[in-house]
């Protein structure tokens, strides 16, 4: 009693504040919300940690039991193993790495190229059975992969793309260009069509003022677009698994995926080829966290 | 000046506009025709044959044979069930502790964006890279996860060579990928509830429950029903997961739809059954992607 009314005395301006035995509780709760926090985000993080851990570890430590946290001694020879082949060289899997970079990297500008204009045009013109047309699009990209690779492996065959980089790059194009569409979609709905109205009265015609006026107020939205398409292109698996077989043309999904069966499994170096794997998207990640919920729901829900 | 402009010109204007609208459309369209929707008419075509892909040879006729024959099927329904308890049990969990991560993040006033950020790297990873690295984790000799619950005083568990346990294994790594995206999309919600709405309540004198239950969640319940419906879309078309982490196994028990299509088509070669089997989870697909745009719609009117 005395306490809070010598608090209330000394304070003056505190009177709007909380009484003391709130303030408390509240102050309570918040401790228990960091230390909530605090569990479920080690938990989270917890594997990423023990995969960099392990690529960093010598084999004896890798299979320690019980595992090691610490006091390991530290060795980059995993690393050195991803990129450079037993008898020296480049190994497979700095040429699945490569591989990787060109397919995903090819789709996504061929996605760009593809996907933008058509959204731009969706986003300006009354086209015909424009619902329609937008919900065709955005269904082909939920279609079960295992089930379209049936016939896209027959397909392949019969035109010789089978086991080869264009194959994928056509294939993963076609799966990045509805996420494209309704991505960007979004981004030129942003546009004032009005920018491009005032330029056509000055005697500009439609597609020199999209290129001069809209274009390059697009072009945040294209790069993070771009990105979220080459993070999915990286990653895919699915395609990669049943439409490539040689490892000069395999991606690194299946390449990493390779590294285990048989009898046994060199998990450092596992470790250390998906530390290499993760980390451009990791990066690519954090450049386009602003656009993470439109990007991760295709564009269709905007923060 | 606006009016000395003769009407014809503005009529080629709009034609070409449409011309624009065309060119510009047609080429993704075009591309779209020739990878998924030839590739699934063709599925569509041998689903009603018996063709197989070693074979070859003509393919005969079956007419809606394979149909009946998969839907009657005991191991059909087997791996139906083992699919409906996997997305129900994945998307259930990763839900409710998406929601309560983003609930926990958006009181924070300091550090939301990093704490974002973090929480958010497992659901960039490929299913490749998480799928091996929780089976090296879940090993039951020197997984580092049997050994945490060694030192805890507790018996090693065979996460993925038991029946059950393999199952349940496949829950938590999906989880583990998968509650980020709830977060995300949970978070944005959350942080668009307009302040003025708790200040108005807190004025009343409401309680913190009641406020939740009034405020929070019916503005984020849409948003959240969105997430919730695309992971179950996503969650339904599974397949790299299971085939690095389980293989399907021990014997079927992790063995979901997409699983099982895969093996009817590659490893059994039933091309035919595997297409007819395809293009029936196609038509889930399409029954869930339609309650997504719906929702969608909903939330975009609102």
């Amino acid at each position: 009693m005395a306490v809070s009314v010598d608090e209330a005395v000394s304070t003056g301006p505190a009177r709007h504040r909380t009484p003391p035995a709130r303030r408390l509780g509240g102050r309570g709760r918040s401790v228990l919300e960091v230390a909530l926090l605090t569990v479920l985000a080690v938990v989270m993080l917890f594997p990423v940690l023990w995969m960099i851990e392990t690529s960093i570890k010598e084999n004896r430590d890798v299979y320690a039991i019980p595992a090691e946290f610490f006091g390991f001694t530290v060795t980059m020879d995993h690393f050195k193993d991803v990129f450079v082949a037993p008898g020296g060289g480049r190994s497979d899997l700095s040429v699945a790495f490569l591989n990787s970079a060109v397919v995903a990297g090819a789709s996504t500008l061929l996605a760009t190229v593809l996907g933008v204009p058509a959204a731009w045009a969706y986003s300006r013109f009354a086209v015909k059975a424009k619902k329609d047309q937008l919900f065709f699009i955005l269904s082909t990209r939920f279609m079960p992969p295992v089930v379209v690779v049936i016939p896209i492996f027959l397909m392949y065959r019969q035109v010789g793309l089978i086991d080869s980089k264009l194959g994928l790059i056509l294939i993963y194009t076609a799966f990045n260009v509805p996420f494209t569409i309704w991505m960007m979609k979004g981004f030129v709905d942003e546009v004032p069509a009005e920018y491009e109205d005032a330029a056509m009265l000055d005697g500009y015609t439609r597609l020199q003022a999209f290129r001069r006026f809209t274009l390059p107020l697009l072009v945040p939205g294209i790069a993070a677009t771009a990105v979220f398409a080459l993070i999915f292109s990286w990653n895919e698996f699915v395609f990669a698994i049943f439409l490539t077989s040689s490892d000069s043309v395999r991606t690194a999904p299946p390449a990493i995926a390779g590294l285990i069966g048989g009898t046994t499994t060199d998990w450092g170096l596992v470790a250390a080829a998906s530390v290499v794997f993760a980390l451009p998207v990791l990066i690519f990640a954090y450049l386009v966290r602003k656009h993470l919920v439109a990007g991760v729901t295709l564009g269709a829900v905007r923060r | 000046m606006a009016s000395a402009t003769p009407p014809a010109p503005g009529r080629s204007r709009r034609l070409s506009d449409r011309g624009l609208a065309v060119a510009f459309v047609s080429p993704a369209l075009l591309l779209l025709l020739a990878m998924s929707v030839f590739p699934l008419l063709w599925a569509l075509y041998l689903s009603f044959t018996d063709y197989s892909a070693t074979r070859g040879g003509p393919a005969r006729f079956v007419g809606f044979g394979n149909y009946t024959a998969i839907l009657t099927s005991a191991q059909v329904h087997q791996r139906a069930l083992t699919t409906l308890i996997y997305v129900v049990g994945a998307v259930t969990l990763q839900t409710v502790l998406g929601f309560a991560i983003a609930y926990l993040i958006s009181r924070r006033t300091h550090g939301r964006g990093l704490l974002t950020t973090l929480f958010l790297v497992p659901m960039m990873l490929s299913p490749v890279v998480v799928g091996l690295f929780w089976r090296f984790m879940l090993d039951a000799q020197f997984g580092v996860i049997n050994s945490i619950l060694g030192s805890l005083g507790l018996g090693p568990v065979e996460w993925l060579t038991r029946q059950r346990t393999a199952l349940i294994s496949l829950i938590v790594v999906d989880t583990w990928q998968w509650t980020p995206f709830i977060m995300l999309i949970a978070l944005a919600g959350l942080t668009a509830v307009p302040k003025y709405l708790y200040e108005a309540a807190s004025i009343d004198r409401a309680s913190e429950w009641f406020r939740f239950r009034t405020i929070t969640l019916p503005l984020v319940w849409p948003l959240l029903l969105i997430a919730v419906l695309f992971r179950a879309i996503e969650a339904f078309r599974l397949f790299d997961l299971v085939y690095i982490l389980t293989n399907g196994g021990p014997g079927v028990s992790t063995e979901t739809l997409s699983f099982h299509v895969y093996k009817v088509a590659f490893l059994g070669f039933n091309t035919g059954t595997a297409s007819a089997y395809g293009i029936l989870m196609v038509l889930v697909v399409i029954v869930l992607t339609q309650l997504y745009l719906r929702y969608l719609n909903k939330l975009k009117e609102g």
